[in-house]
């Protein structure tokens, strides 16, 4: 909902990426799963946007909705997706594959199994390269060239190696690099780093930072892991049962979450919690069914803070500070004083 | 204090290839040691945690107690006696007392099961037939908090955080005293996180099982641990009370793995201690203190001569030649 369906026009210009009113379905034996409803953002040029949210939230749909690499049973029945100009879903196969992989590009959850295994690193590196017409030898150059530079050593007598050959690591630095190869305009990151190790974590967000600000690409940054967000991104977006329900600046989001469920997953990340303690907040209740999504605020049924409003009106965006909206009746401007839960206004 | 888990010098072996191959290429010492050396001993109602990154042995260590890999070397006691080397009938009883929870909530559970049968399949297995099954299932889906309604449905029917529930139902079917939990909450979402650690806190207060939690994910172990210990190429590098450990780590290896552990809070101060490189191979472990390829403060000792355990008062424990906050 944040970004609303029309977004300003200030932003698009300097947007690589517009999402506006995306909604995607997917058919299942109990009906069709209204996977993302009306979900609009905005990747910056340059910037790095980061998604947010818990399993089934829809974040990775969305990254795979922008990438064209939906699931035979998902469909998308409305809302437009910008890029360069461009809508992606008006693009033919043809269109589409000179883009992706071209100008977008994707590093995904599980470096284990996103290489081909019985293709060598080199010819992986130099495939993904194909449309850029340059010569065989141009691309090893440059093959080696990116190796060396997300860290791997030795990165020419490498190419000879296979995927296997690495560990979970090293993987993903290889696909980061091949992703980056092609210079694309975004780079999308589906949880790049839920795979590894809290240390190989650390060096593998500083690596994209470093890369990003050297490359100076945008990049879609996705993931469920509250630090590795506030340390790499520049805008989060917050998603809940496939609505985004917050959206905004880093700072803003982080020092002052206006959204109810922003706030609860903030409290429940142990990660905040300085003093020991053996009761840990938890967010009570579950996720709606998205068969048949209930009316009004998608999260009023674990909102701490529901009232009235809340069961009749889909909230929209409200601003909530430079640049942050949040989709929740209790930052309605024209809301009387009193009329929220007692004794607890908007923070 | 009795310890309920006593495990002196534990050593586990993996062989690499097998033994005519290594005849064949000249390999002399075809293994690899997963867990080499390690002692620890947990006492009756406590909870000890397990951390490391991947391939450090923890699960293997876990496995081991459980006596579902063979032990190498060492001992390992529940209540005083010995039970590496039992096998199937001799080691049942000892099964009863010590329970596990694997890794995958869903994956351990037998999807053509339903939740009742999982859960009474413990008292099928030790052939309790004193009980009556239906109002067993019942109290134990209770105590982790699922309805009675629970018992008729299949593992495809539950969210993860359910799954974990029938998972810690199961283990605590036989009234263990000692659960094994192999990352509890890998996985799962931080709210529903916080349900599973709280579940097994309150279990842990009402029924005084020990605990034993294994997991990478550090803000765990601080919250929900008494007492810790960091393992690195299956050696303990560290160990002691949880607090001290992370206001004090001694080792280089914890102080690097406390702050990569990345604060939910984009403005806050950085000096995070990042250490070079992926933990080596088993194969070809480092000479001297296995550490040193990764150390920030190596220095020439380290890579010849292999630290002792040495104590920094009381139970805490490392193992370094140049711990920090002593003479830099």
């Amino acid at each position: 909902m944040a970004g609303a369906a029309s977004p300003p026009e200030s932003a698009a210009e300097g947007s690589v990426l517009e999402v506006s009113g995306l909604s995607l379905d997917f058919g299942s034996p109990r009906g069709r799963i209204h996977a993302l409803r009306n979900v609009s953002l905005s990747v910056p040029r340059g910037r790095i946007v980061g998604v947010v949210g818990e399993s089934g939230c829809g974040k990775s749909s969305l990254a795979y909705a922008i990438m064209g690499l939906l699931a035979a049973n998902g469909e998308v029945t409305d809302g437009r997706l910008l890029f360069e100009g461009r809508d992606l879903l008006k693009l033919d196969q043809r269109e589409l594959r000179a883009i992706r992989g071209q100008r977008l590009s994707m590093v995904f959850q599980d470096p284990m199994t996103a290489l081909n295994p019985v293709r060598r690193i080199g010819e992986l590196m130099t495939d993904i390269q194909y449309r850029s017409g340059r010569s065989p030898a141009e691309m090893r150059r440059r093959a080696t060239e990116m190796l060396e530079r997300v860290g791997i050593p030795d990165a020419e007598s490498r190419l000879a190696a296979y995927p296997h050959h690495f560990s979970g690591g090293m993987r993903q630095r290889i696909c980061i690099a091949m992703a980056l190869l092609v210079e694309p305009a975004l780079l999308i990151a589906d949880e790049p780093t839920t795979a590894l190790d809290a240390t190989l974590e650390v060096q593998i967000v500083h690596l994209l930072k470093n890369l990003q600000r050297e490359l100076g690409c945008s990049v879609l940054f996705v993931s469920h892991h509250l630090g590795t967000v506030a340390e790499l991104c520049d805008d989060v977006v917050v998603m809940y049962a496939g609505e985004v329900v917050e959206s905004g600046p880093v700072r803003e989001i982080f020092h002052r979450p206006s959204h109810p469920y922003t706030q609860a997953l903030f409290a429940c990340d142990p990660g905040r919690i300085k003093q020991a303690t053996r009761n840990l907040p938890t967010i009570p209740g579950e996720l709606p069914d998205l068969v048949e999504p209930p009316s009004g605020c998608i999260f009023k049924d674990r909102c701490p803070e529901r009232f009235e409003p809340c069961d009749r009106l889909k909230p929209p965006a409200y601003a909530a500070g430079e640049g942050h909206r949040a989709a929740c009746h209790l930052l309605s401007p024209c809301r009387p004083l009193g009329s929220g839960p007692a004794g607890e206004g908007a923070r | 204090m009795t310890a309920l888990l006593e495990i002196e010098n534990l050593r586990v072996r993996f062989p690499t290839m097998g033994p005519l191959r290594a005849r064949l290429t000249g390999v002399a010492d075809p293994w690899i040691d997963a867990v080499c050396g390690v002692s620890l001993s947990i006492a009756e109602g406590e909870t000890l945690g397990l951390v490391g990154e991947s391939g450090s042995g923890k699960s293997t260590l876990a496995r081991a107690v459980m006596g579902l890999v063979p032990v190498a070397e060492g001992q390992v006691r529940v209540e005083g006696r010995r039970i590496d080397g039992l096998g199937g009938q001799a080691l049942a009883p000892f099964r009863r007392r010590m329970a596990m929870m694997f890794q995958d909530p869903v994956g351990s559970l037998s999807p053509r099961l339903t939740v009742r049968s999982l859960v009474a399949e413990p008292f099928r297995i030790h052939g309790v037939r004193d009980r009556d099954l239906d109002a067993e299932v019942r109290r134990l889906l209770g105590l982790v908090g699922l309805g009675p309604d629970f018992a008729q449905r299949f593992p495809h029917q539950l969210s993860g955080g359910q799954a974990r529930r029938v998972g810690v139902a199961r283990a605590l079917a036989l009234d263990p005293k000692l659960i094994i939990a192999d990352e509890p909450t890998a996985g799962l979402d931080v709210s529903v996180q916080g349900e599973i650690l709280n579940l097994l806190a309150r279990l842990q207060g009402e029924i005084g099982v020990a605990i034993l939690i294994i997991t990478h994910n550090l803000n765990v172990v601080r919250h929900v641990t008494d007492r810790m210990a960091i393992m690195y190429l299956g050696r303990f590098v560290e160990q002691g009370a949880t607090g001290q450990v992370f206001e004090r780590p001694h080792h280089p290896y914890t102080e690097a793995l406390l702050s990569a552990n990345p604060e939910p809070d984009p403005d806050a101060v950085l000096n995070r201690v990042e250490i070079k490189g992926e933990v080596p191979s088993l194969l070809r472990r480092p000479a001297g203190c296995e550490f040193h390829t990764r150390c920030l403060y190596a220095r020439e000792r380290c890579s010849s001569e292999a630290p002792a355990v040495s104590s920094a008062g009381g139970a805490h424990r490392y193992t370094c030649h140049f711990p920090l906050g002593e003479n830099g």
